[in-house]
């Protein structure tokens, strides 16, 4: 069995937990006899190939054969509508500006897809121009490897243009792995339209839908609306291999509650401020850690001046490396309180490392692990309540610590990639 | 009797933090950023304070004496010239012997402790005293607070300290109609004399002097006289002239003329006989006052507000400001000279003024100088600093506590 596998990131390069799933599956993957061809835009050439071979869709130009671009266009069949065309046409208007648009489209395919396109993999302002062209690119790498798998498989939003480009070009079945969706990472007023588009369009033409958890199995079949007999739940891991716990020594003698993450809404960092502010009402000889860094970052900062309580609570920034595990090794709490977390892999990295966790319910994680708190996210009372004991009581952390790393010591990549390898067979 | 022109420029150099991380807490107790302030003062030195030091005492030499300014030199610049230029110290002692140089007293690290705790406030004025005489054999008898902040609480406490002439800033929402031009008196304590920065003239020089969209550029000597003398022509008594030290150099660079403007100047001046320049005590003994000056609120010479808010104007600010000097009374009562030192450093008002985030929008820099990308940087990177300093603090005091008992 081999998979063209679409991902957007890759370790050490990453910004979120998707990079690190992606490596985590492909060794597991490996580990079943599963070969993976691993397509990603901006490889930087230090990432580690020993369990699959890299492509970087930087390298890749794309043919300015014409028949080939309008063969390409055709069969893709989609047409990348520009914000600024106006919803109110009438038919014949409307055929005239998509016929247009076309024309503009194959133009700017020669003028600016004839070479090769620099992606920078990052999530910068002009993402929505590089999942666009990382289609076109993945197309084109579909082609050129035609013989060389037997299933598609593309991971989140960012890459789903390109396994339909894929699937349309070749012929081959198409899996698309959901890690979040749009429901997940903001509320329902602020969706980005495109985003949500694209979601869709991926899930209806893939032949089967992977989900990271039920909870996300739940919001695809109710929110995207899509047929619950393609949609398949197959629950994250996390990779332990070559991370050997770190002997930190401290530097304070406080105890030290750790949020790990993206600082942003999905997240619920201000949830993790209020209730630090409650446990520092009560004892004094704790700290709280924010590590990380995001689009809420300055505000929660704010927040916790105003609280008056910064000289307790303090801030990272992001994290890399070995940086992430010196954290782990130093806490003595960990937190999730994710207002919507799909899968939320941190808190088995915290467990493995024999710290306890408090996740929230509103999480993926929260269906599998038993020896992790769990609270509503809402829930500030509760929150501070479990910090407080988990930090009075030494009998309880023990007991949450030892049970929680056998728990997610038995959570590995093979039994999960199995499953997926399962999946593949089903459509081959 | 003649019109006055008081000239006086302030010299600071702040002792900048290095990149101090939350993983340092507990660890590491080297809180500063060598070689970045070692740079950086050298840097100023050669472009700012020698060779302009060296033009005021040509221009003292030249005009027999009739030329005359005042300095403020903080204690945080004093320690760093001392490791890393101490020439200038030689070259600021040179223009001291002249007799025509007055030393301004003020807080020994450019603190705000005027705001928040009147004994260190006493504490660093006087350790500003001492380290004044001890390195140019002269007393000050004239005070400026950091940033030229004042309120009437204020003067009422520098006069308590022994000073009885004051600097401040003409602020337009304190002044009304009334002019910077006189010598006023605390409203409180009528024995404290007033001199306040005539900020549209100071800045002519300090701000526009190189701006060649101004309506003005460029600046001679002859324009900005005339300007001067219309100044006092329907009532007015001195022209007071404070600005920053860099300004000569640095912020005004040598290319802008601004060293042969201030080389001029003097001569200018004296040959057209209007005014006569004199230092801040002399001024407050050669005219009366005029009326006293109500200032509830603190004002200072900072931004469009010239009130305290660059410094104390959001969250950050204010809790950062707080929690230093709650430490005060373990510091007292410990009175290890090492933690003074580090207290007194960080209580340096540049930290404060990193993290304003009035003119800050994401992604902006806020000021030259500025080592911060934003202001959160600055708050986070102060506060980790603040955390490890409280935490040696504390340890000390429980093992005092603990001796004791």
């Amino acid at each position: 069995m081999r998979v063209l596998m679409f991902g957007w990131e890759f370790p050490p390069h990453i910004a979120g937990g998707l990079g690190t799933a992606c490596e985590g599956i492909v060794k597991g993957l490996a580990y079943n006899g599963v070969e993976t061809l691993f397509v990603m835009p901006s490889a930087s050439g230090d990432e580690d190939q020993s369990a699959t071979t890299i492509i970087n869709a930087s390298d890749v130009a794309v043919d300015t054969v014409s028949s080939t671009v309008d063969e390409f266009l055709d069969k893709v069949k989609f047409i990348h509508i520009d914000s600024n065309l106006v919803p109110y046409v009438n038919p014949d208007e409307f055929e005239t500006l998509v016929e247009e648009e076309r024309r503009r489209q194959v133009k700017d395919f020669h003028v600016q897809y004839g070479t090769k396109f620099k992606f920078s993999g990052k999530y910068g302002a002009n993402l929505m121009e590089e999942v666009a062209r990382y289609a076109m690119v993945g197309g084109t790498i579909a082609m050129q490897h035609k013989d060389e798998f037997d299933v598609i498989h593309a991971h989140d939003w960012l890459t789903y243009l390109a396994g339909i480009a894929a699937k349309e070009l070749t012929g081959k079945p198409l899996v698309v792995h959901v890690h979040a969706t749009s429901y997940d990472r903001g509320d329902e007023k602020h969706i980005d339209t495109r985003v949500l588009d694209i979601e869709t369009r991926g899930m209806l033409a893939a032949d089967r839908v992977v989900t990271v958890s039920d909870l996300t199995r739940n919001i695809v079949v109710n929110k995207y609306h899509i047929d619950p007999a393609k949609v398949v739940t197959v629950h994250n891991a996390v990779d332990f291999s070559g991370r050997e716990n770190l002997r930190v020594e401290r530097g304070v003698k406080d105890k030290v509650v750790t949020f790990l993450g993206r600082i942003t809404f999905q997240k619920g960092p201000e949830y993790f401020i209020e209730a630090a502010a409650k446990v520092l009402k009560r004892t004094e000889n704790v700290r709280f850690v924010m590590a990380g860094s995001g689009d809420m970052m300055n505000r929660c900062i704010r927040h916790v001046a105003r609280l008056g309580i910064s000289d307790r609570f303090h801030f990272t920034g992001f994290l890399r490396g070995t940086d992430v595990q010196k954290m782990f090794a130093l806490s003595d709490v960990y937190i999730m309180p994710s207002v919507s977390e799909p899968f939320g892999i941190s808190p088995l990295e915290a467990m493995r490392t024999n710290v306890p966790s408090i996740i929230s319910h509103q999480s993926g994680a929260a269906e599998i692990l038993k020896y992790a708190f769990k609270v509503d996210f809402w829930d500030v009372d509760n929150l501070a309540d479990d910090i407080y004991a988990l930090l009075q009581y030494p009998a309880l952390s023990h007991f949450a610590a030892v049970n929680g790393f056998d728990e997610v010591n038995a959570l590995k990549w093979n039994g999960a990639t199995a499953k997926l390898k399962k999946v593949y067979e089903s459509l081959v | 009797m003649k019109k006055s022109i008081c000239l006086y420029f302030q010299v600071h150099q702040p002792t900048r933090l290095r990149l101090y991380r939350f993983f340092d807490i507990g660890k590491d107790s080297h809180y500063y950023d060598d070689f970045a302030n070692r740079t950086i003062l050298k840097r100023i030195a050669q472009k700012c304070y020698l060779p302009m030091n060296e033009l005021l005492l040509e221009a003292i030499k030249e005009t027999k004496g009739a030329f005359k300014v005042a300095f403020s030199i903080t204690g945080s610049a004093l320690e760093q010239f001392d490791r890393y230029a101490p020439e200038v110290i030689d070259s600021f002692r040179a223009l001291a012997q002249t007799g025509s140089v007055e030393f301004l007293g003020e807080t020994y690290y450019h603190s705000l402790a005027s705001l928040m705790s009147p004994a260190e406030f006493k504490h660093q004025v006087e350790k500003h005293k001492l380290a004044i005489e001890q390195y140019f054999g002269v007393k000050p008898v004239s005070f400026r607070n950091t940033e030229l902040v004042y309120s009437d609480a204020i003067g009422d406490a520098v006069y308590e300290l022994g000073y009885k002439t004051m600097l401040t800033e003409g602020a337009r929402h304190i002044m009304g109609w009334r002019s910077p031009n006189y010598i006023y008196t605390d409203d409180i304590q009528p024995k404290l004399k007033l001199l306040l920065r005539n900020y549209q003239l100071s800045d002519d020089i300090a701000f526009r002097f190189s701006d060649r969209g101004w309506g003005d550029w460029p600046l001679t000597t002859e324009k900005f006289l005339d300007w001067m003398k219309s100044g006092v022509a329907d009532g007015g008594d001195i022209i007071n002239l404070f600005m920053d030290y860099e300004t000569f150099g640095e912020h005004q660079s040598a290319q802008s003329g601004i060293f042969d403007f201030m080389r001029a100047l003097p001569g200018t001046v004296l040959a057209d006989g209007t005014f006569e320049f004199v230092t801040p005590a002399r001024a407050a003994r050669k005219h009366k006052a005029i009326d006293s000056l109500s200032v509830p609120e603190a004002i200072s010479w900072a931004d469009e507000e010239r009130d305290v808010t660059a410094w104390l104007g959001n969250e950050l600010q204010n809790d950062a400001f707080s929690k230093l000097y709650g430490l005060t009374e373990k510091l007292s009562i410990l009175n290890d000279p090492v933690l003074w030192s580090d207290f007194g450093h960080l209580q340096e008002s540049d930290h404060l003024y990193y993290m304003c985030t009035k003119f800050f929008s994401d992604g902006e820099v806020h000021k030259y100088f500025n080592p911060y990308d934003t202001p959160y940087e600055a708050f986070i990177n102060y506060m980790n600093v603040l955390s490890d300093f409280t935490i040696r603090t504390d340890e000390a005091y429980d093992l005092k506590t603990n001796e004791n008992n």
